[in-house]
């Protein structure tokens, strides 16, 4: 199997999976007190990850991913 | 009690003008405040200090001002200001002599001993960024977000918009999203954009005069700016498992057009003995499509939160890149917590990547000696620590390890002369940070 097809199954296995999952997966409302922590939150340290995107965007040759991928600065 | 009837209706129309006004009247002190969460501005500021031994130092600082109106909308600014200093490999590789190389701006040369990587030492810069968004719901499970950036520094500027659309399902369990972004940049370097391929002139005495040796600088010189364009497409899915753990995936695609190079690098030309003979400007293509796929899960355990994510880029570059990012919380007593982070980073070369170039072979279409667009390695370790003080606000302080190494067994094949020296060299970083919420 060739990478591009071997990378195609793996994302509509992850996708079926995802969707199949779904239907019965979360939680009822008066159950979110520790979702509905800060710390929960996907991006709960913005900071940090603005300051990581910056680096790593300037130091390797894949960025984004989690957000968009340009960085706007020359970062030589 | 009458104005948070009228808060309330309107946050049921939905109108960003009447919310507005209502964040106004909050403004003005009105009690609107209290009922509708049009909250004080929050701040958060954090100064970051980034240093490479013997290569780049890096000072940055970040400002971001928050503001709720109403129980949706969400308006973020964020100003990051930055100061770079130090030096960066040039791409050449290290000889057994010494080697001289001219710097950017053609003004002055720089010599680099024997047996030792040739970074340039020039490298200074202060940038200058501003972002602003607002986000809000068009109503109760549709969320829009809109964007802009502007980043200025001495030789590159950018502009970019972005906009994302989020829609929750099935009670609130699940979040579709769809963002868009598009950047213009321009990149304006230090002596001008070089020939790609042009050999770097040194002034080594062989000119009859500083005219002769402007007039062969200026003549591996193409212009003075250029554009790059980004367009990129975002989209993702959250997905609530139960109480204790969420998941997130997300599809992304960028496509970047324009002038890819990095002006400053250049590549050794090696005669079969590994000595140099010459030094060319390098040359990328002048586009790139980048797919990425991004899997992260949260977890809420007792008394800890765990996350981590993976991460898959391709692009047709054909660099390939994977990389594990994890974190473990472990909460403290009055909101202090310890968090440990580790984060795992490799990546395949792209295809026109050349340590260096040999003299038997014609010259490429396309070559790049930029290492990091070589086949790699890299960790980072990292340990935070977050708590509050006595008033409210909130600090947190990090330190990070941060260390690249390239896989020689990846490499191409060296040449004989060339085996004693280093050519792959690791990159290490420390990065000291601080956070304050306000």
């Amino acid at each position: 199997m060739s990478k591009r097809h071997r990378i195609k199954l793996i994302l509509v296995t992850n996708l079926l999976l995802v969707l199949s999952g779904c239907s019965s997966w979360g939680v009822a409302p008066w159950d979110r007190d520790l979702l509905a922590k800060p710390e929960m939150a996907l991006n709960s340290s913005p900071l940090d990850q603005s300051i990581d995107d910056h680096i790593y965007f300037s130091k390797e040759a894949s960025s984004g991913g989690r957000s968009f991928a340009g960085g706007g600065c020359g970062c030589n | 009690m009458q104005l948070n009837k009228q808060a309330k209706k309107i946050r049921d129309n939905n109108q960003l003008g009447e919310k507005l006004a209502l964040a106004a009247a909050a403004l003005l002190g009105t009690t609107a405040h209290a009922q509708s969460n049009d909250a004080e501005w929050n701040f958060s500021t954090s100064a970051l200090g980034y240093s490479e031994s013997d290569r780049v130092s890096a000072a940055e600082l970040i400002f971001t001002a928050d503001k709720a109106y109403g129980d949706a909308a969400l308006l973020n600014l964020k100003v990051v200001l930055d100061s770079l200093t130090g030096a960066s490999a040039n791409g050449a590789i290290e000889q057994n002599s010494i080697q001289t190389f001219t710097r950017p701006s053609g003004k002055g040369r720089y010599a680099i001993d024997p047996n030792t990587t040739p970074l340039d030492d020039t490298f200074k810069d202060t940038r200058v960024q501003i972002n602003a968004s607002w986000s809000d719901n068009f109503r109760p499970d549709l969320r829009y977000t809109i964007g802009g950036n502007i980043s200025k520094e001495y030789d590159y500027q950018s502009l970019s918009v972005n906009g994302e659309i989020a829609r929750e399902f099935n009670q609130k369990n699940s979040t579709l999203s769809l963002g868009v972004s598009f950047a213009s940049d321009q990149v304006s370097p230090e002596g001008d954009i070089p020939l790609a391929f042009s050999s770097m002139v040194v002034d080594q005495g062989q000119f009859a005069n500083e005219g002769a040796y402007w007039d062969a600088f200026n003549a591996t010189r193409i212009e003075n700016s250029d554009s790059i364009t980004t367009s990129e497409l975002l989209v993702g899915w959250t997905q609530i498992v139960n109480r204790r753990m969420l998941m997130q995936f997300n599809y992304g695609y960028a496509n970047t057009n324009g002038y890819l190079s990095d002006p400053f690098k250049v590549l050794s030309v090696v005669d079969s003995t590994g000595t140099t003979q010459d030094l060319v400007y390098e040359n990328r293509p002048d586009s790139r499509a980048q797919h990425s796929l991004f899997a992260l899960t949260k977890y809420h355990l007792d008394k800890s939160i765990f996350d981590i994510s993976y991460r898959f880029i391709t692009d047709d570059w054909d660099i390939n890149s994977h990389t594990i990012d994890t974190h473990w919380r472990f909460l403290g007593d009055n909101n202090s917590y310890w968090e440990p982070h580790f984060r795992l980073y490799q990546q395949g070369a792209a295809e026109f990547y050349q340590p260096f170039l040999s003299q038997a072979e014609a010259v490429p279409g396309l070559a790049s000696a930029d290492y990091r667009l070589g086949d790699m390695t890299a960790f980072t370790v990292g340990l935070k620590y977050g708590f509050q003080l006595d008033g409210g606000d909130r600090a947190e302080i990090r330190l990070e390890y941060y260390k690249q190494t390239p896989n020689e067994a990846n490499q191409p094949d060296g040449i004989a002369g060339l085996e004693n020296l280093e050519l792959y060299p690791e990159v290490d970083a420390l990065i000291l940070q601080f956070n304050y919420y306000f």
